[in-house]
């Protein structure tokens, strides 16, 4: 009854536009780009129908800077939770402050831009009225309030100087909660029907906390004397060597789907992230000892964990606007079944992951 | 606090009530409603009778008093899509009926060289409001009066150049939120604002939605979404109001054809099998059953359709799966990453000499 992805029933075209299939305009790029192996189209033309080229899922309602600010700020705090937490048990003092107020800082202002993404910012706490591990938003406010709570309260105490004992406990409770903080946001991004993020959906995770790490090691690098920073030069390093390698991943195994994170505005901002992320490592490993070198390759692991939270930000949002990430890898999707039931009739009801 | 979710008790690593995919025998006792409760009831859209009249958009815009709005959802403004007779152009927030309308064309070969008015190829098309008596006569004598039926043939639409005859057909379907039984907007809702009534379907609560936005994005239709203005999310509540009073939703009430049919869902499966049958029957190979399959990747639908062509040519998913399958293993990954993150700042902490 269905035909292929090319043959719309009984030979029906639509009439005011010849076939009523489009082709994938699979853009190659101009530039050669920095990669240097050939930007080789990983996707074969395949023709789809649509509905006058209407996108089919509805483009996410969140807002822009709000989210990927959200997204960095919650990583950052989160991973410099854990750094600090660990430097205050191995006698590190400036590290241990630096990681607090990063940490602390970082989560105010990420309830601050989650509160102001809603439509009703005002019935904010209705989110604390049901806890449900279906809804990652439900489980990230059960996340993110404990872990502002302790940080915001262990930073205030480091700032002020008070209950010495308490500060050791707070740093530790948020320290607890900063890891499942920086990486919840990948599952919040992906247990949605955008096709490029839940394509991604084992991925993303990584990718935001290497990304966490790369940013909170780079921050606590610039406002931590060079000799006591060690932790946080290897953090950042590793973090962002995890955020390169899964990023890379991401961009090359989803077929169809992989192409907004190289296309327009969000394929910039990837290939932005990954100049900076390099840039950032390899310079904290040639410099990261002097202090100005510090200063910089902090700041450019910094922005290039920004930039990768916008460019997945962005490449989501793409990737709802044009009904060809929806059709083809559904259609690719139903066909792998039929062929698979047409080999192996008993297993007609398993469905390939 | 409590735990109000069709799936919270899947995360143990098996899923054998099925409560975040596949198939599921009574979807309303297994969200909660474990005593008497009706039956699940849902709508069946025959597109293969609908004719476009729009009264169903109409009926339910009134009833629900929802705003006004363009084909790209722009509240309070009127403008024409410039594509079709569609100028709602797709669900949303305020639009919870939308008719699709699809001009097609195909090339038929006729033993005839050429063929004769567009029309003539109508006249078995049932009793039409004339009577069928004089129906041919009267048809005639208007063509005849109104139309220079040689002019029309030298530019009928319809007449191929090459010998072969074209055919023009419309496809019409009335869209609507399909009250999934695995409903992704039900399972992220992350205030409750979301749930399954006693009737098995899906309603948002207005006076709890803090307009989060995480059902918009999590829709695999593209069924649900946040009105401008205002920032909580509305979708069609298959007129929760009136079931409740033991009415029929406003759109099914209103349709003049029976292409909207409300009832129980079992009852309106089994007349769905019986109407595909009987257009296969007629020929009318293209006829499919979309959304009625309960093993597909939403649990089957409450509201499903009989389709003439390919989903996606009505601007459905050809297959949807709730995002919410995938979720135990993204919270494996998320587990993994965040050890990932001590593991890597422990070996940085305790491979760092102490200064």
């Amino acid at each position: 009854m269905t035909g292929g992805i090319t043959t719309p029933g009984a030979g029906w075209r639509q009439a005011d536009r010849g076939p009523a299939t489009q082709r994938t305009t699979t853009k190659r790029r101009k530039r050669g780009g920095g990669r240097g192996r050939g930007e080789v189209s990983m996707v074969d033309d395949v023709e789809f129908t649509s509905y006058y080229g209407r996108q089919i899922v509805k483009t996410p309602v969140w807002k822009s800077p709000d989210v990927p600010l959200y997204l960095f700020l919650g990583g950052a705090a989160g991973s410099s939770s854990i750094l600090a937490a660990l430097a205050d048990l191995t006698d590190r003092p400036t590290l241990t402050r630096v990681g607090r107020i990063t940490a602390g800082g970082g989560a105010i202002l990420s309830v601050v831009a989650l509160v102001h993404d809603l439509g009703r910012p005002e019935r904010f706490l209705h989110m604390l009225r049901v806890f449900k591990v279906t809804s990652p938003l439900s489980v990230g406010t059960y996340i993110l309030s404990p872990f502002s709570a302790a940080a915001g309260a262990t930073a205030a105490v480091e700032l002020l100087g008070w209950f010495p004992r308490l500060k050791r406990f707070g740093g530790v409770v948020a320290a607890i909660f900063g890891g499942p903080l920086a990486t919840y946001t990948g599952v919040l991004l992906a247990n949605t029907a955008v096709p490029s993020w839940h394509a991604a959906h084992k991925q993303l995770p990584f990718v935001f906390g290497g990304s966490a790490m790369a940013a909170g090691g780079g921050i606590s690098m610039i406002f931590t004397p060079v000799d006591e920073a060690g932790p946080a030069r290897k953090m950042a390093v590793a973090g962002a060597a995890i955020e390169l390698a899964v990023v890379n991943k991401v961009e090359i195994d989803h077929g169809i789907l992989s192409e907004p994170f190289h296309e327009g505005q969000p394929g910039r901002l990837m290939r932005a992230a990954r100049a900076c992320t390099a840039a950032g490592a390899g310079l904290t490993v040639l410099a990261g000892r002097n202090r100005w070198g510090a200063v910089a390759s902090g700041t450019l692991l910094a922005a290039g964990s920004l930039l990768t939270r916008f460019g997945v930000f962005e490449a989501g949002i793409a990737s709802t606007k044009d009904p060809k990430y929806v059709v083809v890898p559904q259609r690719e999707r139903l066909a792998a079944r039929a062929a698979n039931e047409l080999n192996d009739p008993g297993e007609a009801r398993s469905i390939t992951r | 606090m409590t735990t109000i979710s069709s799936a919270s008790a899947a995360f143990t690593g098996r899923d054998p009530g099925n409560r975040l995919y596949g198939p599921v025998p009574d979807v309303t006792e297994q969200a909660g409603y474990v005593e008497e409760h009706p039956k699940r009831v849902g709508f069946f859209t025959d597109t293969s009778v609908c004719i476009g009249c729009k009264a169903c958009e109409v009926a339910c815009k009134e009833w629900n008093t929802l705003p006004m709005d363009d084909s790209h959802g722009v509240r309070d403004a009127i403008g024409l899509s410039g594509m079709s007779f569609d100028n709602t152009g797709q669900l949303g927030a305020n639009s919870w009926r939308h008719v699709a309308f699809i001009e097609q064309s195909r090339t038929v070969d006729l033993p005839m060289p050429t063929f004769g008015r567009p029309g003539d190829d109508r006249h078995d098309h049932g009793p039409s409001v004339a009577g069928s008596g004089d129906h041919d006569s009267l048809a005639t004598a208007q063509q005849s009066s109104v139309l220079n039926a040689e002019a029309l043939s030298e530019f009928d639409p319809q007449t191929g150049q090459s010998g072969a005859d074209k055919q023009v057909r419309w496809l019409m379907s009335s869209d609507v939120c399909k009250h999934c039984t695995h409903a992704g907007c039900l399972d992220v809702c992350p205030t409750g604002a979301l749930f399954r009534t006693e009737f098995g379907t899906v309603v948002v609560q207005g006076d709890i939605c803090n307009g989060c936005g995480y059902c918009v994005a999590s829709c695999p239709y593209g069924v649900i979404d946040q009105r401008k203005g205002d920032g909580r999310v509305f979708k069609c509540t298959m007129c929760y109001d009136r079931l409740t009073d033991g009415l029929m939703p406003a759109c099914a009430t209103a349709c003049p054809t029976q292409s909207i049919q409300f009832g129980d869902l079992d009852e309106l499966q089994a007349r769905a099998d019986a109407r595909l049958a009987t257009l296969q029957g007629q020929g009318v190979e293209t006829a499919r059953l979309y959304g009625r399959d309960e093993s597909d990747g939403v649990g089957g639908v409450g509201a499903f359709f009989l389709l003439l062509d390919e989903p996606e040519v009505y601007g459905l998913p050809p297959d949807p799966i709730v995002t919410t399958r995938d979720l135990p293993a993204m919270w494996k990954a998320a587990g993994k990453a965040a050890a990932m993150m001590v593991g890597v700042a422990m070996t940085a902490i305790l491979g760092s000499r102490r200064s």
